[in-house]
């Protein structure tokens, strides 16, 4: 018999496959509303990835874009939309054209990097994963984002 | 066109026109007048030829120009954002031409402020108006810019210029020697996207080989503060020295090309010849930058 190490939810989202140590990352971007209860798991056993982590959102369906918004932190996620504890949908993550105001430009010389002001992607080449800054206009694979 | 950020918003059709018009003052600056228009230049860091060709250029067309030349005694200094300056700069002034050393610096003030922004060099990033001037110095020079054979020498892995110009040049089929010491080798990246766009190009060290071939030769210098050893600077500095010389079998129209300062890299000896072409290029870059400011400030026919 599976042993459940986190409570099942009865309505809300589950978002699987995060990579392992990324999960506050995760969180930060989907800003929970105070009102929301969330479970989070590090570390969990996982076949494919050895280590992964884990969000149980109870009482909210995340949208497309919202899922999509951490597509650069934890490209392989899978989503779960729960209702009365059936799967309702499944999907998975897929970089947006345009992300604002989520990841820092890996290029310290960039301006974003000195004033104020919120960073803009724009997805160049989805094959390769690739996005490129509106303002120092460097390149950067999904990868080389989600590290810094 | 509301503003000139990067090479990269610009159509062969808008270049194609700037250099027209840039031609066209050239022969007659008197078609365009700016007076009562004010420039503002924002100079985060030192510049002595781009800040003062746009000062010419404006100047020539009848405008007025306020400068800010480096940040020391303004309020940058006293912590104020770069927002901050720029939306002040711009109720001073109708246009706005700018250097800072961070990428992007440009393309973010031309979100603040509602007046034209000109990106006179951001960091590593872009230098438009230079990749502009040296499109129209090319074709003043050879008459057309269709199926060129040029050689780019000396430090194609940091130069900004030569990059630029690669990629300007790029809708024109040329002809490209990429001349370097292999350390200083033009970017995997760059010679990928030539590769994507069907530009001819070789890479070679021996600059002597081809020099009888080609019809442009854009020499830039090698920078000393791009090498982190002083060993290696050492062995690179002088492995291109253009002497008249070595240009002495060149072709007729063959121009040497170079963006300024010069150190070593071209002898004076070149500057007598009707291959010298670097003092040509910098004028140019007045009337192109006088194109751009007739452009952006809606007064361009």
């Amino acid at each position: 018999m599976k042993v459940l190490k986190v409570d099942a939810i009865r309505n809300g989202t589950v978002i699987d496959h995060i990579p392992a140590g990324r999960v506050q990352r995760v969180m930060a971007i989907l800003k929970p509303r105070s009102t929301d209860v969330v479970m989070m798991g590090m570390n969990f056993p996982s076949k494919a990835m050895k280590k992964k982590d884990i969000i149980k959102i109870e009482g909210r369906e995340l949208t497309q874009n919202e899922v999509n918004s951490i597509a650069l932190i934890a490209p392989h996620a899978k989503v779960s939309i729960i209702r009365d504890f059936q799967v309702a949908q499944k999907s998975t993550v897929q970089i947006p054209e345009r992300i604002e105001g989520l990841v820092v430009c890996p290029n310290p010389k960039c301006i974003t990097n000195a004033e104020p002001m919120m960073t803009i992607f724009n997805l160049e080449d989805s094959s390769s994963r690739e996005l490129a800054c509106q303002y120092c206009e460097r390149v950067f694979t999904a990868d080389e984002m989600a590290h810094v | 066109m509301k503003n000139l950020i990067s090479m990269r918003d610009l159509s062969v059709d808008k270049i194609l026109q700037l250099l027209k018009l840039a031609a066209s003052l050239e022969k007659d600056p008197s078609q365009i007048n700016l007076s009562r228009r004010v420039m503002a230049a924002m100079f985060y860091e030192a510049s002595t030829r781009t800040r003062m060709s746009f000062e010419s250029a404006m100047k020539r067309l009848g405008g007025e120009v306020i400068a800010m030349v480096g940040t020391s005694g303004t309020s940058v200094e006293k912590g104020e954002t770069l927002a901050d300056t720029a939306k002040i700069m711009a109720r001073y002034s109708d246009i706005i031409v700018m250097r800072h050393p961070m990428e992007g610096a440009a393309r973010y003030v031309s979100e603040q402020v509602d007046i034209p922004v000109v990106n006179a060099g951001d960091g590593a990033n872009q230098h438009p108006t230079q990749s502009l001037l040296d499109l129209y110095t090319i074709l003043k020079s050879q008459g057309s810019l269709e199926g060129l054979k040029l050689a780019l020498v000396g430090d194609l892995k940091y130069g900004r210029t030569v990059h630029s110009l690669a990629y300007a040049l790029a809708p024109f089929k040329p002809e490209f020697h990429f001349v370097s010491p292999k350390s200083l080798a033009m970017p995997n990246h760059i010679l990928s996207d030539l590769r994507k766009m069907d530009i001819q190009f070789k890479e070679t060290t021996k600059l002597d080989k081809i020099v009888n071939s080609i019809d442009i030769m854009y020499v830039t210098r090698i920078q000393r503060e791009r090498f982190p050893d002083r060993e290696e600077y050492e062995k690179v500095k002088n492995a291109y020295i253009i002497s008249a010389e070595l240009l002495k079998n060149a072709k007729d129209n063959m121009k040497v090309m170079h963006p300024l300062p010069r150190v070593n890299e071209i002898n004076t000896d070149v500057d007598s010849t009707k291959y010298a072409y670097y003092f040509d290029q910098a004028e140019n870059g007045v009337y192109m930058r006088q194109a751009i400011l007739a452009t952006l400030l809606g007064e361009a026919k």
